[in-house]
């Protein structure tokens, strides 16, 4: 079985992230990592190697994204997948959903044109974008079925099943191989990288793609030809913080009781 | 004037209120028109919702072929209605499926996608806030039709007073668009407290309730408040997912919200952030959750709770 697991490079959640003059995030100039939900979907694809240790399965984590963004293609690998590949060109820079999913559509043929592949695995959202859209564009591309937002994966032979936690129901999701499988952070914490892992990741295969490479014309991405344009992005002032009352003698709940009261609230 | 279509979000045949937002939000770019999918029998009932929330037109679509199937029947309905109809925009509500189904849409229509949008300008000029709530982003769709999810909660559902026209309208569906199939569906049980994304006031709960959920809920119920919760309380397996609150559970912008034993992690921070007015308790005055408060209160949540839900009740007598 061959399994793609598409990670993306996001500028770190927990740093000043900001966008560049031309209203694209900056992905250079703050540090970056491989997006945390995408780190779902690589243990995922791990346990269902494992589960399945009896077939000769692959998992490839694709990326596309700056020079930098290797880093997140490493990590995958530091984890346990097998190969990488990483599209870079300047092209791409800026590119929206549509060019997004369009690159990754077609490193995903090539792959498939190579050895045949069964499962694209994608994290529920990126941590910067928060779309959610991409694994859904993917399979409107690459004319899968999505089977996507799974908390609980289960698959047997070419069947995978899963769990999807909708705002009205809960609904288990059935489809046939090759498809394209979003997971959720429910799915279980994604393992850290043994020391070991670290050490086999050098070794391992790493290919970097240009658009040339898998057949897209760079006129059809980037920044120029995006199918939506920021006009603008500003920072939200601060949030000014607030008294804090000390509940020393019992008297917190009165003091927020006044202050809810004083906004009529009660 | 152009229509906008907007997808009907509905649990047998009722109608959300996010979709009534959508109507009002439509009305601003053209002429507002429903697209109900669902049983017929349904539609006409929920077209008399519709119309009275600005929804000149309902397409009303028989569901037969499509309700067994995820998102993408959906989407090629709507993508046949693109074409017969040439919309100023479609809209849909910002949930795991309307955000799915936007997506698939703009593939098949070459149409450019803004996920997650708080507010429409006339000229369809969308607002999001991004990076936890830390950047408000202004943008606009530059090819082919507007195709936009909304927020819940971003606008107020206005009473128009429209014909709410029922026109039947018959989509085909691909054999491709049926791969992924619905196995089984659990609705999920009502809880009889405002729904969290729709909520004025959501009262929340993280790692210091130390499981114990009965002070938040009593003051959620004094206050008629939905109940959110932090990650940490849903991976510790005290609520349900359906509850978190943050980045990988909803994103909720009342009027109040109380957080309540919840450290204040950028995770979190980035599904309420934008909320109105933030009051937090927490026993450690160092929690970062106390630089977004109008008001904190340092102190154990479950002597703190149990007080202030007495006092709410004898103010509101």
């Amino acid at each position: 079985m061959n399994i793609v697991v598409c990670v993306k490079y996001v500028p770190d959640a927990t740093a000043d992230r900001q966008f560049e003059s031309d209203n694209t995030v900056d992905r250079v100039g703050v540090d970056g990592l491989l997006s945390e939900l995408d780190e779902y979907a690589v243990e995922q694809a791990l346990q269902i190697k494992e589960k399945r240790s009896d077939e000769d399965i692959s998992i490839t984590a694709l990326c596309v994204g700056p020079e930098k963004a290797v880093d997140a293609v490493r990590k995958a690998l530091q984890m346990g997948a097998d190969k990488g590949v990483h599209v870079s060109d300047d092209a791409i820079a800026g590119s929206d959903y549509a060019a997004t999913s369009l690159v990754l559509a077609k490193a995903v043929q090539k792959i498939d044109a190579e050895e045949k592949v069964d499962l694209v695995m994608c994290g529920m959202a990126s941590t910067d974008g928060s779309g959610s859209v991409v694994p859904a564009m993917l399979a409107e591309r690459l004319d899968y079925p999505q089977v996507t937002f799974g908390s609980k994966i289960e698959t047997q032979g070419d069947q995978v099943r899963i769990q999807r936690d909708g705002d009205v129901a809960t609904e288990i999701i059935g489809g046939s191989m090759p498809l394209v499988l979003s997971v959720t952070d429910q799915t279980g914490e994604a393992r850290y990288p043994s020391f070991k892992g670290i050490m086999a990741a050098k070794k391992k295969p790493m290919e970097t793609w240009s658009l040339g490479d898998i057949g897209v014309d760079a006129g059809e991405v980037g920044l120029s030809v995006a199918w939506t344009t920021v006009q603008e992005a500003t920072a939200r002032p601060p949030r000014q913080a607030g008294e804090v009352h000390t509940d020393e003698d019992g008297s917190g709940a009165g003091a927020l009781a006044d202050f809810l009261a004083s906004k009529k609230f009660i | 004037m152009s229509e906008v279509l907007v997808l009907v979000d509905h649990v047998d045949g009722a109608v959300s209120k996010p979709t009534l937002e959508l109507l009002a939000l439509a009305g601003r770019l053209g002429e507002p028109s429903a697209v109900f999918i669902g049983p017929s029998g349904q539609g006409a009932e929920a077209a008399t919702k519709l119309g009275e929330y600005g929804a000149a037109k309902v397409y009303v679509v028989d569901d037969a072929e499509v309700k067994g199937y995820l998102v993408a029947p959906k989407a090629e309905v709507l993508a046949q209605l693109v074409e017969k109809t040439s919309p100023a925009a479609v809209l849909l509500v910002s949930s795991y499926e309307g955000k799915e189904i936007g997506g698939r849409l703009a593939i098949k229509t070459g149409s450019g996608l803004i996920t997650d949008a708080v507010d429409i300008a006339d000229d369809g000029t969308t607002t999001q806030a991004v990076f936890a709530g830390n950047y408000s982003v202004q943008a606009k769709v530059t090819r082919g039709t507007p195709i936009v999810t909304v927020k819940p909660n971003s606008t107020a559902p206005e009473a128009s007073g429209a014909a709410g026209t029922v026109e039947e309208f018959s989509a085909t569906i691909s054999d491709s668009a049926k791969k992924a199939q619905i196995v089984a569906s659990q609705p999920r049980k009502a809880s009889g407290r405002p729904e969290l994304t729709e909520a004025a006031i959501v009262v929340s709960g993280g790692r210091g309730t130390g499981g114990d959920f009965a002070p938040v809920e009593g003051l959620a119920d004094a206050l008629g408040a939905a109940v959110g919760a932090s990650r940490a309380a849903v991976d510790s397996g005290w609520m349900p997912h359906s509850f978190q609150v943050g980045q990988t559970g909803k994103t909720v912008s009342p009027q109040l919200y109380l957080a309540n034993g919840i450290s204040g992690a950028i995770q979190h921070r980035a599904g309420m952030q934008t909320s109105k007015t933030i009051v937090a308790v927490n026993k450690d005055e160092e929690a970062p959750i106390f630089e977004l408060v109008d008001f904190g209160v340092v102190g154990d949540l479950h002597a703190v709770l149990p007080a202030l839900t007495e006092k709410v009740k004898e103010r509101k007598g």
